[in-house]
């Protein structure tokens, strides 16, 4: 039971995070239709603009956040603009060959700019674990639910409660009439990228103090995003957070009771299972976002 | 003359909205019925129904003596009944002559493994394909255009490409979706006179059209569908002074009308 | 014309290993024709049949794997007791083509129901976990620590050791696999595979069975990944679970697509350019992440310059 209620634990912290990157990704993925193979990057982004901020420049660990996610928020801006803006009527595969090219730049660049080595981020919250009854857990991963709880909720109310989310959600439903009642569709493209990569730049700073940072850390992030994106439906906010829960219980539970070793494989299996029998995703609710 | 389409109380729901309730028609054998209809009366949402495209909510369809319940959209085509589509649908990037290639696709035998080790009668059924596809260009007037990306073929031909595509299919009954919209009159023209043909060959026709002009000048017989339902099945005069029809398409104010002719 | 001069550039290829003092550099070639059948059946499921296929590498690395077992011999105890003996190479390398073909077989089906985009992400998970359970059933794959000293082809007495005869042997392979494709390419089921891509109510009005096509074209397909596999298997004969790294994948699209898909010419072209360029970037002396980044960029700046690739353009020019 004990053992449980740690994996049930566990699986918050990660679930958090993982909410984070999905809801990025399906905002991306469910607004501009495109296959955003940049993700993980911007994950490993925000993970590495931790350690520079926090470890070379001696920013202060609360400062640093929020900065690392601004920064998140302009990487993605700018690879919009640079990347995509050109490619509006490209076909799928063209759209989806130039992020791939991205990715690789991306990653690369990382490689090239920090090596090879894996970095870590030291944080300001004590070593010693809390500990209550049966079950114990670690200052930075409460700290890590937390703000990962409100970032949630910011990104909910941005797409609810203000204007640029009313027209974000028109664009996902009909984009020529969103365009025809005056939404300007470049810029919901471009403000859409970058809150959907300040997102994932988010779960990347909360994530590197907590693990480490290392270059190919995104390839791993980008595909649990994706797992999400399916479990919740694209285009959905609750879907996603809830798909980011679901999806780090099962592989906690996995880890724990079949084989550590295929723990990364139970979310790669669930989008299969699903996708098999729902082959729009689990939560999808058609044409409607937020 | 034996109905080679029997529709039977069909009825097509999306949640809420009816859009085709309790229509029961038939088709006979060589003849060419023009279903009618003000726009949104369901005759392209009836178009799917009938081949696949879209699921019945209740009713039976059975074509030449087969019920098509349960049958996908290709293994109907395959038994002969052939449809086009409302918006112009063609393999654009494909040549016109591809693209009627791609259309004989039933009446060709080869076998992946036939291909793939490049049996003789593979090449030589490639040839007749060939020749065939030429013959049905040439039917369409479109031999000219043979090796034109079927994309920058003007408006017109296009058309006409596409009946080319569903006549390769050698259809027993072909279903055209408004193949004359957009045509100017003397396109239409032509088509009527390509339609004549077409049915002298023993297929059967069943059009949705708009064009009243070109309706009353082919079809044997016209059904009219308003609001999802059947309100007037008859030869062409006796549609004409139908008051349903009239107030369908005009309006109660003209009901009136009917009694002037 | 054209038959002249594919028929001398045949030769020519043919003639490498004769003349090619640099073993280095026929080893980069060998790999380099074992990606372009690769790429060749990719591009008859990506480029042909439209479908977003992301694990592709996963029919290759399967069929470098049974080819390499069966070759090996192997005993498993779970889920069931299981003994096999090693048979010979050649008999391996059929296997290892079944068992991707059997693996296309599935795919294609799942292709059938989840469409587009799902799809690319299907195709990605299920290469993904391929890979873990290479990498975590020990007893079957050794994992990590590789499948070692795997035998060379040995057929009517030739022994495929040295890398010339490798050269050929890929060489023979790679012209085999041009002339299925284009056989099937230019034929009714070519057709139908174009059509379902292009405008699928369109093909099922006239009676082309989707699935069936998208089945067809995903076993061809995936049976010439297999094959592209084995070779590997043989050659470097050290197969470990790094084969299904989503980098080769990767790879293989970018050659098909910046050659240009749905054209013979295109995936062999993009192999040659894709599969020489890191070793001439590599001769520069650069570092391996700047190499990768030229990679990158070098795509996107195909993608912007040439969208339909690069066979396509050079054929608008000369028509």
């Amino acid at each position: 039971m004990d053992q449980l209620l740690q994996h049930g634990l566990n699986a918050l912290m990660l679930g958090g995070t993982y909410a984070l990157l999905g809801i990025g990704l399906t905002l991306i993925f469910g607004i501009m239709k495109v296959v955003n193979f940049t993700h993980g990057e911007l994950y490993a982004f925000g993970a590495y603009m931790m350690y520079a901020l926090v470890m070379l420049l001696g920013v202060s660990f609360f400062v640093a956040l929020p900065l690392a996610i601004a920064l998140g928020v302009a990487l993605g801006a700018l690879l919009e603009l640079v990347l995509l803006r050109r490619l509006r009527a490209a076909d799928i595969d063209t759209t989806m060959l130039v992020m791939i090219g991205a990715w690789i730049a991306l990653q690369n660049a990382e490689q090239l700019a920090w090596t090879g080595v894996a970095k870590s981020i030291s944080t300001p919250f004590p070593a010693a674990p809390l500990v209550i009854g049966p079950v114990s857990v670690a200052w930075n991963r409460v700290f890590v639910l937390v703000i990962a709880l409100i970032l949630i909720f910011v990104a909910y109310l941005v797409i609810n409660r203000t204007k640029l989310g009313r027209a974000m959600r028109a664009t996902f439903q009909d984009r020529d009439t969103a365009a025809l009642m005056g939404v300007r569709i470049g810029n919901i493209h471009t403000a859409t990228f970058a809150l959907g990569s300040g997102l994932a730049a988010a779960a990347g700073a909360l994530l590197g103090p907590v693990f480490v940072a290392y270059p190919s850390m995104g390839d791993l992030a980008a595909a649990k995003a994706f797992a999400v994106v399916i479990l919740g439906g694209l285009g959905s906010i609750p879907g996603a957070t809830l798909g980011g829960f679901i999806l780090a219980l099962v592989e906690e539970l996995g880890a724990g009771y079949v084989s550590s070793g295929y723990r990364d494989a139970m979310g790669f299996l669930l989008i299969i299972v699903i996708l098999l029998f729902r082959p729009t995703g689990l939560f999808a609710r058609k044409e409607r976002v937020g | 003359m034996t109905p080679i389409l029997q529709i039977r109380n069909l009825s097509v729901r999306f949640g809420g909205l009816a859009a085709i309730t309790d229509m029961s028609m038939e088709v006979r054998e060589g003849e060419v019925l023009s279903l009618i209809g003000p726009n949104g009366a369901g005759k392209t949402t009836a178009f799917n129904a009938i081949t696949g495209y879209l699921a019945l909510t209740a009713g039976e369809r059975v074509f030449r003596g087969r019920n098509l319940k349960g049958m996908r959209t290709h293994e109907i085509a395959a038994l002969g009944l052939v449809r086009t589509f409302q918006k112009t649908s063609l393999f654009g990037g494909r040549s016109a002559l591809d693209n009627v290639l791609i259309g004989l696709h039933l009446r060709a035998r080869q076998t992946p493994l036939a291909i793939l080790l490049a049996l003789p009668y593979v090449a030589r059924e490639e040839k007749e394909l060939r020749g065939e596809a030429e013959k049905i260009l040439a039917f369409v007037s479109l031999e000219k255009r043979k090796d034109e990306l079927a994309s920058a073929l003007a408006y017109g031909d296009q058309r006409l490409l596409e009946v080319a595509i569903a006549l390769a299919a050698k259809p027993k009954l072909v279903m055209l979706d408004e193949p004359v919209s957009g045509m100017n009159p003397s396109e239409t023209a032509s088509f009527m006179a390509k339609l004549a043909e077409i049915r002298a060959l023993g297929t059967t026709v069943l059009l949705v059209e708009h064009d009243m002009k070109m309706v009353m000048g082919v079809s044997d017989r016209v059904v009219c569908l308003s609001q999802g339902r059947i309100i007037a099945d008859g030869t062409p005069a006796e549609i004409q002074r139908d008051p349903e029809v009239i107030r369908a398409y005009l309006g109660e104010r003209y009901k009136h009308v009917a009694g002037a002719r | 014309m054209k038959a002249a001069a594919t028929a001398a550039f045949v030769v020519v290829l043919a003639s490498v290993p004769l003349w090619l003092d640099n073993a280095y550099f026929l080893h980069v070639l060998i790999v380099t024709g074992i990606f372009i059948i690769a790429a060749m059946s990719l591009n008859l499921l990506l480029g042909y049949a439209g479908q977003l296929s992301l694990g592709h590498v996963a029919f290759f690395g399967i069929g470098a794997y049974a080819s390499a077992l069966v070759s090996l011999g192997f005993k498993l105890t779970f889920p069931f007791e299981i003994e096999v003996q090693a048979k010979p190479v050649w008999l391996a390398m059929l296997m290892g083509m079944l068992a991707a073909g059997a693996s296309g077989w599935f795919i294609g089906r799942i292709a059938f129901k989840v469409r587009g985009a799902y799809f690319v992400i299907v195709s990605i998970s299920f290469v993904e976990v391929v890979r873990l359970v290479a990498v975590n059933w020990v007893e079957l794959t050794q994992g990590p620590m590789a499948l070692n000293n795997i035998p060379p082809l040995e057929v009517w007495g030739i022994t495929f050791l040295r890398k010339p005869a490798n050269y050929w042997l890929v060489l023979g392979v790679a012209i085999a696999s041009y002339v299925l494709i284009r056989r099937l390419v230019c034929s009714r089921a070519g057709r139908a595979m174009v059509a379902l891509a292009e405008n699928e109510p369109l093909a099922t009005s006239v009676g082309i069975d989707v699935t069936r096509y998208l089945v067809l074209a995903a076993v061809v397909s995936a049976t010439m990944a297999g094959a592209a596999g084995a070779l590997y298997a043989h050659y470097v004969r050290i197969v470990d679970p790094d084969v299904f790294l989503f980098i080769y994948t990767v790879t293989m699209v970018i050659m098909v697509i910046t050659g240009g898909k749905g054209t013979l010419a295109g995936p062999v072209v993009g192999g040659l350019i894709f599969g020489l360029l890191p070793e001439g970037l590599r001769a520069a002396a650069i570092a391996p992440e700047a190499q990768w980044i030229v990679y990158g960029l070098l795509m996107v700046l195909v993608v912007y310059f040439l969208p339909r690739g690069i066979v396509p353009a050079f054929t608008k020019i000369r028509g």
